[in-house]
């Protein structure tokens, strides 16, 4: 019965549309999808050439000019017209990396205890608040820096840290520093982390889980040999686009870091970013050399960036070939 | 946190234990249960179950479940899709109560003490009772060696003579080791599908085991690798007791001493195989032996 009617609609189509049922028999459909898809993804390595050729291309007069010198030099004086980028990609590395060694523990754990831990009931409504956070605009959390964090680390954070002597705690501190500019961005990474980690984690077959439980692990030896150990990839994965971001940003560092281009040990000391001093002095450049050394502190922003992605996959391919025959 | 769950959840578990006491066999009017007389003179008894009752959720998936298990002799539960039977091996070390919303009654022992005894630890139980399941789960990141050493370094053993003769014992009592002696820092889920699981049977046999659980073993594997692990468990059987759920009762038949068939989270006929198989004394059993359903 639902044979036959099924048989009759498939005929009516078949006279209704000769021309393109004749086509996607002729496999066309099939063959422009494949091209269309590959033009669009084509599309992104041509925009991704283009915008490093346009940068190349604006910092021209400050490569000629610099030379070597750019990535060796710790001057930047736009009066005098010498500019190096030393300071700014140490700030912009020193706040994200400690951004990262801030939050990878915390996003790890968090995720652990939403996929492995938390009462059925609790886990969805924590995950969705803590991906919330991802959505906030950067510039909010700048503001919640400059009048919250900032205050917050001068006063009880910072004497602390400078009671304990260590040589890369040292004081006067005005809250705006490398340090503070580190935990801001932690903060924002965080969901980051969370968010693909706990991704991670779900997809970890439940019988390993059960085949660790089954060997007499207890909860956290299940965690580390069952969900941990093949999650290894995965949380690389999560933390490098965790540092991903934190490089770009641009807004909350630029509120909280302080904007004083100098390389110090001292993290309690103000510093700059390499996303900062382009957002910060792009509009007020005045000569010409000042904006091309902007422009090539842009070049060399996606250049740390590509290295540092190359890095991490050549690292997830040293621990995952182990085991290649 | 967790520990403060298992406290409680162990606090809530008592009143619950004496429901099934209170209106005994309420649900085993319809089927008559068979009841086992324990054949004294041929084994002793490794593990008992007395009264289990299991439930995921409000469903009940186990209902007044009497079982005793032979020492060193394989025990097969047989059963359609559903009837429970996967249920019931959980129980028999504590892997039951790991699944969300799932609650337990009646009491199992192994040998005189009970596994629920609020002094035995489920990590502890889990040790001696250990469980093979369905696909084989090798850890994916670990090599052969490291797959089968992991119990042991769970345990804390870091020797690494002692380490290396207990992997070659077990893989040599899971009729592995001739065929992995020359690989084994290779991954353990780079091995076929039949070895990985007697990879996971010798993971198994590496820690201080005594009874071991067998969740369908071989539902995944080819007829070859199927009666090598068959193979497998009639060796087993001279040191260890087993247990083993299956769904292809010529299986049953050919690895079991004794053979119960579970319908609908019931025991419905517990006996030796050859009765069971030969003269079920149950007319379920007949036609689910037969072939009627299931």
């Amino acid at each position: 019965m639902s044979l036959s009617l099924d048989a009759t609609t498939d005929g009516r189509a078949e006279k209704a549309l000769p021309f393109f049922s004749k086509l996607a028999h002729a496999g066309v459909g099939d063959w422009l999808f494949r091209k269309l898809t590959a033009f669009f993804a084509f599309l992104i390595l041509f925009l991704a050439c283009l915008t490093a050729f346009t940068l190349w291309k604006a910092s021209v007069p400050s490569i000629h000019k610099m030379g070597w010198s750019f990535l060796t030099s710790s001057d930047w004086d736009p009066v005098q017209e010498i500019f190096g980028s030393v300071p700014f990609v140490y700030g912009t590395l020193v706040s994200s990396f400690l951004a990262l060694l801030i939050a990878t523990p915390f996003g790890l754990g968090i995720s652990l205890f939403l996929t492995e831990l938390a009462p059925m009931k609790m886990r969805e409504p924590v995950a969705f608040m803590v991906e919330t956070l991802a959505a906030i605009p950067s510039v909010v959390y700048g503001l919640w820096g400059i009048f919250l964090l900032a205050p917050f680390m001068r006063v009880h954070v910072d004497p602390i840290l400078i009671k304990t002597g260590l040589p890369i705690f040292k004081g006067p501190s005005t809250g705006l520093s490398l340090f503070t500019a580190g935990v801001i961005l932690s903060i924002m990474i965080l969901p980051t982390i969370t968010a693909i980690s706990r991704e991670v984690f779900e997809a970890v077959p439940n019988a390993y889980r059960e085949s660790a439980k089954a060997l007499g692990a207890t909860n956290w030896e299940t965690i580390q040999l069952a969900v941990m150990k093949p999650s290894k990839v995965g949380i690389l994965g999560a933390v490098m686009l965790a540092l991903g971001r934190a490089l770009g940003e641009t807004m909350t560092v630029t509120m909280v870091i302080g904007n004083t281009p100098q390389v110090t040990t001292n993290l309690l000391a103000a510093g700059h970013s390499m996303a900062s001093v382009i957002a910060n002095e792009f509009s007020e450049a005045v000569g010409d050399i000042h904006v091309a050394a902007l422009a090539e502190i842009g070049l060399l922003l996606m250049v740390i960036t590509l290295i540092l992605n190359v890095a991490a996959h050549l690292l997830v391919w040293l621990t995952t070939s182990k085991f290649q025959r | 946190m967790i520990d403060e769950l298992a406290e409680k959840e162990k606090k809530e578990r008592k009143p619950v234990e004496k429901e099934p006491k209170n209106e005994p066999r309420s649900d085993s009017r319809k089927i008559e249960v068979a009841h086992h007389e324990p054949d004294a003179s041929v084994k002793k008894v490794k593990m008992k179950a007395e009264g289990v009752c299991a439930w995921f959720g409000t469903k009940q998936a186990l209902f007044d479940v009497n079982i005793d298990i032979n020492e060193k002799a394989v025990t097969a539960i047989i059963g359609p899709s559903g009837c429970g039977k996967s249920t019931l091996i959980r129980c028999f070390n504590r892997m039951h109560e790991t699944v969300p919303g799932s609650r337990f009654a009646g009491d199992i022992f192994l040998e005189e003490n009970s596994i629920f005894d609020p002094r035995m630890d489920p990590v502890a139980v889990r040790r001696r009772v250990g469980m093979v399941f369905q696909k084989p789960t090798p850890f994916p990141t670990l090599s052969i060696y490291d797959n089968v050493a992991v119990g042991l370094r769970l345990n804390g053993t870091r020797d690494k003579k002692t380490l290396d003769e207990v992997v070659e014992k077990s893989l040599r009592k899971a009729a592995l080791w001739e065929e992995v002696k020359d690989s084994l820092q290779k991954a353990g889920a780079a091995l076929s599908g039949g070895q990985q699981q007697r990879l996971c049977i010798a993971r198994s046999l590496a820690v201080e085991l005594e009874v071991l659980l067998m969740d369908e073993p071989c539902s995944a594997l080819d007829p070859i690798s199927t009666s090598k692990v068959e193979e497998l468990i009639h060796e087993l059987r001279q040191n260890y007791t087993i247990i083993i759920v299956t769904h292809n009762m010529q299986q049953a038949a050919r690895v079991s001493q004794k053979t119960a068939f579970m319908l609908n989270g019931k025991l419905i006929e517990y006996d030796s195989t050859e009765k069971v198989f030969t003269n079920p004394a149950n007319k379920l059993t007949e036609d689910y032996i037969t072939g009627r359903f299931g």
